[in-house]
């Protein structure tokens, strides 16, 4: 009995001394990893949109796109990069949920008429090699300039005009698909996508910033 | 000096992958190229050292009833600790990194060499012990990965090898490859272990 008690106190003693390490080093970290988390966001953003003087992680406009599985309405973030006040582009996240293996997120910059600036892929799992290619600037670079309209949005191996990578057909064709989807979405809610910012109800905005009248803008 | 067997052992003699068969789980999953069998390999050494001292400094505070859990939680807390410190200052290498450290907690290696060396030994030995040990994992970590790399990419370390011509072996670099040249290089590692004696 009395070993059962020692053996009890002195686990307690070790999980509690790794509790309270593990908070304090959270509580650390907390704002640095905000921060790198921030930065990463912006160099993707700068990475598919032009030049731009605003910031566009705050300058959002926030769309629901139907329900995930499990009913919840699915969020799409729609960054607003601006110059001297006057709207150079939006950039929104697309998912292509069918890639070879798991889903490929990817960040889309459009112009305000819809032309693609540029996309870049933010995370995937594809095979390292053959589909992990869709990074290689040779694959991203000719979404540039491409809307719905002025393009065959399928892969070549379908009759589109999208190259393919040789020995993965799989990751461009998702790609393409889930890129086009996401023009789709922007054409159709493109009055709401650029309206004057509402202050987002539950949001956290970390910065103060200055939000311009709503005129019968976004619900 | 001992130490210096202690660091030695765990290149070859008792090469954690190639003698021991430890931490085979990612061993296969993530030697699809030489870089992520060197990330990993690394970030794996960096725990193993770290959580061989504190083990060994505690050693004697332990009960020997509660240890494996003891070790357990000792090695969870560390790995979590380097997770969050790395994403906060060194993000780069974070982002390499980053999805192969959750891994490392469920890497048996670790909780071995806590286990059978650290908890019986001092400090300076155990540190050696799990530099070594570190060091040939990312050793065979490295060699399998280059292999895979070469024949299923046909490239070394994101360099290309042998010109557009090359059909790469996609099998390679497929689960199935890491099975194939696991099995070989052990054939090679034994083979070469009883010619030298």
């Amino acid at each position: 009995m009395k070993d059962i008690l020692r053996l009890l106190l002195a686990l307690t003693l070790i999980a509690g001394i790794a509790g309270l390490i593990l908070s304090q080093v959270e509580t650390a970290t907390r704002e640095p990893i905000k921060e790198q988390r921030r930065l990463q966001m912006l160099k993707a953003l700068s990475a598919v949109l032009p030049e731009y003087t605003n910031s566009p992680d705050t300058d959002t406009a926030t769309l629901e796109n139907g329900v995930d599985k499990k009913d919840r309405p699915i969020q799409v973030v729609f960054y607003r990069g601006r110059k001297a006040e006057q709207l150079v582009g939006t950039a929104f996240k697309v998912v292509a949920p069918d890639g070879y293996s798991g889903k490929i997120f990817i960040m889309v910059g459009v112009k305000p008429d819809g032309q693609i600036i540029g996309i870049e892929i933010l995370t995937h799992a594809e095979t390292p090699g053959l589909g992990s290619k869709i990074t290689d600037a040779l694959f991203k670079d000719q979404f540039k300039g491409k809307d719905l309209d002025n393009v065959d949005w399928r892969v070549k191996k379908d009759g589109g005009e999208f190259d393919q990578i040789t020995g993965a057909t799989i990751s461009p064709r998702a790609i393409v698909g889930a890129v086009k989807k996401g023009l789709e979405f922007y054409r159709e809610h493109k009055v709401e996508i650029l309206a004057p910012q509402v202050i987002p109800a539950p949001q956290v905005v970390p910065a103060p910033q200055v939000v311009p009248a709503p005129k019968g803008g976004t619900k | 000096m001992n130490l210096m067997r202690d660091f030695s052992k765990g290149i070859w003699q008792e090469n954690a992958v190639f003698k021991l068969l430890l931490g085979m789980c990612p061993v296969l999953a993530v030697t699809t190229s030489a870089e992520n069998g060197l990330g990993m390999g690394l970030a794996t050494t960096f725990v193993l050292v770290c959580s061989n001292i504190v083990v060994a400094l505690m050693r004697k505070v332990i009960p020997s009833g509660v240890r494996i859990p003891a070790f357990i939680i000792i090695i969870a807390t560390f790995v979590t600790v380097v997770q969050l410190c790395m994403e906060a200052w060194v993000y780069d290498l974070y982002l390499a990194l980053g999805i192969f450290i959750p891994l490392i907690v469920v890497n048996c290696l670790i909780l071995g060499r806590a286990e059978a060396f650290a908890s019986k030994n001092p400090v300076s030995r155990s540190a050696a012990d799990g530099l070594g040990m570190g060091l040939g994992f990312t050793l065979a970590l490295f060699m399998l990965g280059a292999v895979r790399e070469i024949f299923g990419s046909g490239a070394i370390l994101g360099f290309d090898l042998f010109g557009p011509s090359y059909q790469p072996i996609l099998l390679m670099i497929l689960p199935p490859g890491a099975f194939i040249t696991l099995g070989l290089l052990l054939a090679l590692m034994s083979r070469m272990s009883r010619n030298g004696g």
